[in-house]
């Protein structure tokens, strides 16, 4: 506990920590605070904020409430990027692991299909398996984990092989383990500290991919996104400028949450200055 | 210029089987879509008999088993052919040849905004580690890299389109303006402006960051401990030792965030209708355009290896402690 401690005790640390908990607290609170449909028809179109205490935030072209649209749309950004990066996460892990401990043949395979997929820019790859696999939450989920499973899957493959040669693994085998009761049990363990630092920056970046799917109308249509506002309130930016700069708002704050805490836990445990 | 050779040589080998599994994955991925160009072309057509569907099949292709259409399309590619494009009815390789410029000017201005004033604000931030001004520009650079750039994107319109009338609001140039020359070009750069700032800024974060962490390294050198015991002034230790060898991760960098980039601009030029790559994509992926869609994918594939094996050449060249051969590790 006291790494959450020292977590809280510096700036960055403290004001990262709010910011996800606010975020958490709205997303969480979504069904109780705004119940109901966000994407009903909830008063007159293109209410500006401040003017009805029962739409604070106004309603967009359609007159829909754009505060249940925040609230609901942070459930949406924090289960996508949450689920995209474990998914992303787990196979990555998966995949890294198998090509440090496979023999050269399988670690030199599994590598050239890890090129492939940084190669891709990650946003095309994504872009292309949603128009493909179609535009629900799941399918976006497992897009954005498509892109980023890579970069995970090279940094536990470098952690393996250099975790492969140390005793406690050589001790492992001469006690008759079976390879892969050591790759899961020994070494995998082992591989991943540097792995969950990578995370946060996993989650931020499926986050802001998720709303640039969306954005381009690529997201689930049944489901209110921040990015999907965006792309909304677009079509009004002149005479109702909030209703892009609000959603906005929440993914910069719920993004620069996830890199402070980030920044402040690997100070914490002394990593020192990542970029 | 015999290292940089050899280098290409080694690339360019050690490219062909990744390009050959980004060329099937894309295949796979595009054949498990339901329906296919010629569904999508008779649903824009407004429809067609079971005979017409047969046919067009049957003229693209479409009618051949999934192995002997791969094998077919790699053959191809070996001649450099791209493919019919099926929504937009031409050659893949024309249209890509058509668009690529406007992206590569796109990423080309936003690289050279984000890298120079990127490292520069890294080298304020870090020659004084720690002191009030690396904290305020490090935080100022983290939030910076949590804004969408579409988002970054439609608040620069606000601003300077929408509400100060300074820049345009969107396109690539002023339609059927007449200019030449200069004139054109200044009507471009005009129109530049803004979608630059929006794709640069974001990666100005990312630059100044990895800047400021180089320096912050580099200090701690011993040959940084020379110089100030020679008496150095702390100004000439900072530009003439440290910045010169902490730019060298920064070149990195230039290269691992290409890709990124070239996925960004996307939504960039869909936010402000440029006729790029990036729209092309998104024009290739709404008019179910799978030969576009692999020969989009593919391209920039090949963009990406070549933007890193040019970082590999000029980190070869700066660094001499590195040969080529280590370069390409």
């Amino acid at each position: 506990m006291s790494v959450l401690r020292r977590l809280l005790s510096s700036p960055t640390g403290a004001v990262g920590v709010a910011l996800l908990a606010v975020i958490a607290v709205a997303a969480l609170s979504a069904p109780w605070i705004a119940p109901g449909d966000p994407l009903r028809i909830a008063g007159p179109a293109l209410l500006p904020p401040f003017t009805d205490p029962a739409l604070p935030l106004g309603t967009d072209r359609l007159g829909r409430d754009v505060l249940a649209g925040l609230l609901h749309g942070a459930r949406t950004s924090l289960i996508v990027g949450i689920a995209a990066a474990a998914a992303a996460i787990i196979v990555g892990s998966l995949v890294g692991t198998i090509a440090g401990f496979a023999g050269r043949l399988v670690d030199e395979a599994l590598m050239r299909v890890v090129d492939a997929f940084q190669i891709v820019p990650g946003f095309l790859l994504a872009l292309a398996f949603v128009s493909v696999a179609g535009g629900s939450l799941s399918t976006v989920i497992l897009a954005i984990a498509l892109s980023a499973w890579a970069q995970p899957a090279r940094l536990v493959r470098a952690e393996v092989l250099s975790i492969r040669e140390r005793d406690y693994v050589a001790a492992a085998r001469v006690l008759g383990m079976h390879p892969v009761e050591i790759a899961l049990k020994e070494i995998l363990p082992n591989a991943l500290p540097p792995v969950l630092a990578l995370a946060a920056v996993i989650v931020a970046a499926a986050i802001l991919t998720e709303a640039a799917l969306s954005f381009l109308g690529l997201g689930d249509p049944n489901v209110v996104t921040w990015g999907s506002m965006i792309s909304e309130g677009r079509n009004v930016l002149r005479a109702a400028p909030f209703l892009s700069v609000i959603p906005g708002i929440g993914l910069v704050a719920t993004v620069l949450g996830v890199y402070l805490v980030s920044e402040a836990a690997s100070e914490a445990l002394g990593r020192g200055g990542r970029p | 210029m015999h290292r940089a050779l050899s280098l290409i040589r080694r690339r360019a080998v050690s490219a062909v089987p990744v390009l050959l599994i980004v060329v099937i994955a894309t295949f796979l991925m595009l054949e498990a879509a339901p329906g296919d160009a010629v569904d999508a072309y008779l649903l824009s057509a407004g429809g067609g008999d079971a005979a017409l569907a047969a046919t067009l099949r049957a003229q693209y292709g479409l009618d051949q088993s999934l192995l002997s259409r791969l094998f077919l399309y790699v053959a191809a590619l070996g001649r450099l052919d791209l493919g019919w494009s099926v929504a937009f009815e031409r050659p893949v390789l024309d249209l890509v040849r058509e668009r690529l410029p406007a992206t590569l000017l796109l990423m080309g201005s936003a690289t050279a905004l984000s890298f120079g004033l990127g490292s520069l604000l890294g080298v304020v931030a870090g020659s004084r580690p720690g002191s009030l001004r690396d904290r305020a520009l490090s935080v100022g650079a983290l939030t910076l890299y949590a804004v969408p750039g579409f988002w970054l994107g439609l608040v620069l319109v606000l601003v300077f389109a929408v509400a100060l009338r300074w820049l345009p609001i969107a396109g690539l140039e002023t339609i059927a303006s007449g200019k030449h020359g200069l004139g054109r070009a200044l009507d471009i750069a005009r129109h530049l402006v803004l979608p630059v700032a929006a794709l640069g800024f974001i990666y100005l974060a990312l630059f100044l960051r990895v800047m400021r962490a180089s320096m912050a390294e580099v200090w701690r050198q011993d040959f940084v401990l020379a110089a100030r015991a020679k008496g150095l002034g702390r100004r000439r230790i900072v530009w003439r030792h440290v910045v010169r060898a902490a730019l060298l991760p920064l070149v990195t960098v230039l290269g691992l965030q290409s890709a990124g980039m070239l996925g960004g601009s996307v939504v960039i030029e869909s936010v402000f209708a440029i006729p790029g790559f990036g729209r092309l994509a998104q024009e290739a992926v709404a008019g179910r355009d799978a030969p576009l869609l692999i020969g989009i994918i593919l391209t920039s594939a090949v963009l990406v290896i070549l933007v890193n094996l040019l970082v590999d050449i000029l980190y070869a060249f700066l660094d001499p402690r590195i040969g080529a051969s280590e370069a390409s590790a």
